[in-house]
């Protein structure tokens, strides 16, 4: 699927809810559900650091395409963070550096990109598009 | 009960019929700033409607109505504070330009290589950081008075730390993460002892303790007027005049100066020495209405209601399995820092804020106080007179709904 396609599925998804509690549960379930990132990559490198919660995220490049694994101290910064790797992971560089995430405003959480001085969702989308433009030119 | 009439108070405050989220808005985050009244939204419209004109050296008419406002808001503050004279109350920004202000020029002038300063591990670090940058350019060494684990000073060993090489002392009267009211008459008095003088940050106390910087004897008291129902933007660093006259001035510009050549200057005196530039007329014009507002309550009846409602909150959040109190200093003013078992003060944030109630979560700008209780940040509700013991209910009930959600 292209990042927009996983981009309209999750925005699908959330148009099930009603109400914010239904949206919130699900989100905090995706942060649950997200695998725990592997101590030796949560380093201070990987660290995508907000006010308030740490974002770590770690990225590597195998067969053309780049993957994104992360975790977060937050459950719900963790869920937003998982949803940002179900659309980001697994494609190529050209695609992650030149990628328009627009789904985060359609389900009603641009609030918390605009935040960015409470967590580090906004700066994670930008490092993840700077590793889309890193692994372009180092091909 | 309380004297006071709860309702009458919050019809003065127009904010607190917003609904946030589609819910009544639940206001506890009164110690990072507190709401306006009217009679302050009410000043600042008259001012700009009305009077506006720079001040001091016009003679037209309008100039000297804002002049004459300007500076009764000066006399207004130097009643609150129980100043002995007028000049010793020098318009800011906020208290962290105050800091900043003694730092940069007290501190430039008077201090040295291996003197010593202390603060205290209570501190915001707009009272950490000043001093960090003047023993940097300075080389004088900070020093740290302790706490215990309930969040109170530990005073013998500030008391332990003075001595000949102690210059200056700067520690808050009130701490903004956890409540502790500390008893800084004890500290300014030691630190006079050994020829120290002593700051006092009272950006949280100035809304809820009466101030007597006379029976205090502090040199410097610095605060801000957001914090009890005034404008943003505007602050007031109070100093002894003879302390005063002896700084350098701070910033260069108009107004601070008496005569300028190119070859030299001479200053203006106290204490348009320190209020370079056209300073922010209409915030201070307000601010006076925010202290008159105060006074018709009375201070010590706003005082005893939040302590009901510091009391009530106590009691009822000490109910919530799994929630901890953090800071439980001997004495208190109105606010409750809480962990929750197993869940991120962020995540406690965001869904009370979409129950429409207001807290800050995270380190509250006191990362070192943060490490040394072992905490990467807390929840912290901060009350004021407007607040109710019902919001308080819905407080728990909030807190009840993330332990559902998040565990």
């Amino acid at each position: 699927m292209t990042i927009n396609e996983i981009q309209d599925e999750i925005i699908e998804e959330f148009e099930l809810f009603d109400d914010w509690e239904g949206k919130y549960e699900y989100i905090i379930d995706l942060g649950k559900k997200l695998p725990k990132l592997s101590d030796e990559f949560k380093t201070d490198d990987n660290i995508i650091k907000g006010c308030q919660s740490i974002v770590w995220l770690h990225a590597y490049k195998q067969d053309g395409r780049i993957h994104f694994e992360a975790d977060s101290e937050a459950i719900i910064v963790k869920g937003l963070v998982s949803m940002l790797v179900k659309v980001m992971t697994n494609h190529t560089p050209e695609e992650i550096a030149n990628a328009d995430l627009y789904f985060i405003d359609k389900i009603g959480l641009a609030s918390h990109l605009a935040q960015t001085r409470s967590n580090g969702l906004a700066s994670m989308v930008k490092q993840m598009k700077a590793y889309g433009i890193a692994y372009q030119a180092n091909v | 009960m309380s004297i006071l009439d709860i309702n009458k108070i919050r019809k003065d405050f127009p904010i607190l019929d917003e609904k946030i989220n589609g819910r009544d808005l639940v206001y506890f985050d009164n110690a990072a700033t507190s709401q306006k009244p009217l009679v302050v939204l009410e000043a600042l419209s008259n001012y700009y409607g009305h009077y506006n004109a720079n001040i001091h050296r016009g003679i037209h008419f309008l100039a000297e109505k804002a002049t004459s406002a300007f500076e009764d808001s000066r006399t207004t503050i130097q009643k609150f504070l129980n100043a002995a004279h007028k000049e010793e109350i020098i318009f800011t920004y906020g208290t962290t330009d105050g800091i900043n202000l003694v730092a940069q020029t007290y501190g430039r002038k008077f201090l040295k290589e291996g003197d010593e300063i202390i603060i205290s591990t209570l501190e915001h670090h707009s009272n950490i950081v000043p001093w960090q940058m003047l023993c940097e350019e300075k080389g004088c060494v900070l020093r740290v008075i302790p706490i215990d684990d309930k969040g109170d000073l530990i005073l013998e060993e500030y008391v332990k730390m003075l001595s000949e090489k102690t210059k200056f002392v700067s520690v808050v009267h009130v701490s903004n993460a956890l409540g502790t009211i500390n008893d800084i008459k004890f500290i300014i008095d030691n630190a006079h002892a050994v020829g120290a003088k002593v700051l006092i940050d009272g950006a949280q106390a100035s809304s809820h303790i009466t101030i007597d910087v006379q029976a205090l004897d502090a040199d410097f008291y610095a605060f801000s007027a957001h914090k009890l129902f005034g404008p943003t933007g505007m602050g007031v660093l109070y100093g002894k005049s003879d302390i005063l006259n002896a700084m350098p001035p701070y910033r260069g510009g108009g107004e601070m100066i008496k005569e300028v050549t190119f070859e030299k200057t001479s200053y203006n005196e106290l204490p348009y020495k320190f209020e370079a530039g056209t300073p922010n007329i209409a915030d201070v014009v307000a601010v006076k209405f925010a202290i008159d507002y105060i006074n018709d309550l009375g201070k010590e009846n706003i005082a005893a209601y939040e302590d009901e409602l510091l009391k009530y909150a106590t009691e009822q959040l000490s109910e919530i399995g799994g929630l901890r109190i953090v800071g439980q200093a001997k004495e208190k003013v109105s606010v409750v820092s809480f962990v929750l078992d197993g869940v991120h003060p962020q995540d406690v944030g965001v869904i009370l804020d979409q129950q429409g109630i207001a807290v800050r979560t995270g380190h509250h700008c006191t990362q070192p106080l943060m490490s040394r209780l072992g905490l990467p940040g807390t929840s912290r509700a901060s009350f004021a007179v407007y607040n109710t013991t019902t919001e308080i209910d819905k407080l728990v009930a909030g807190i009840h709904k993330v332990k559902k959600m998040v565990l």
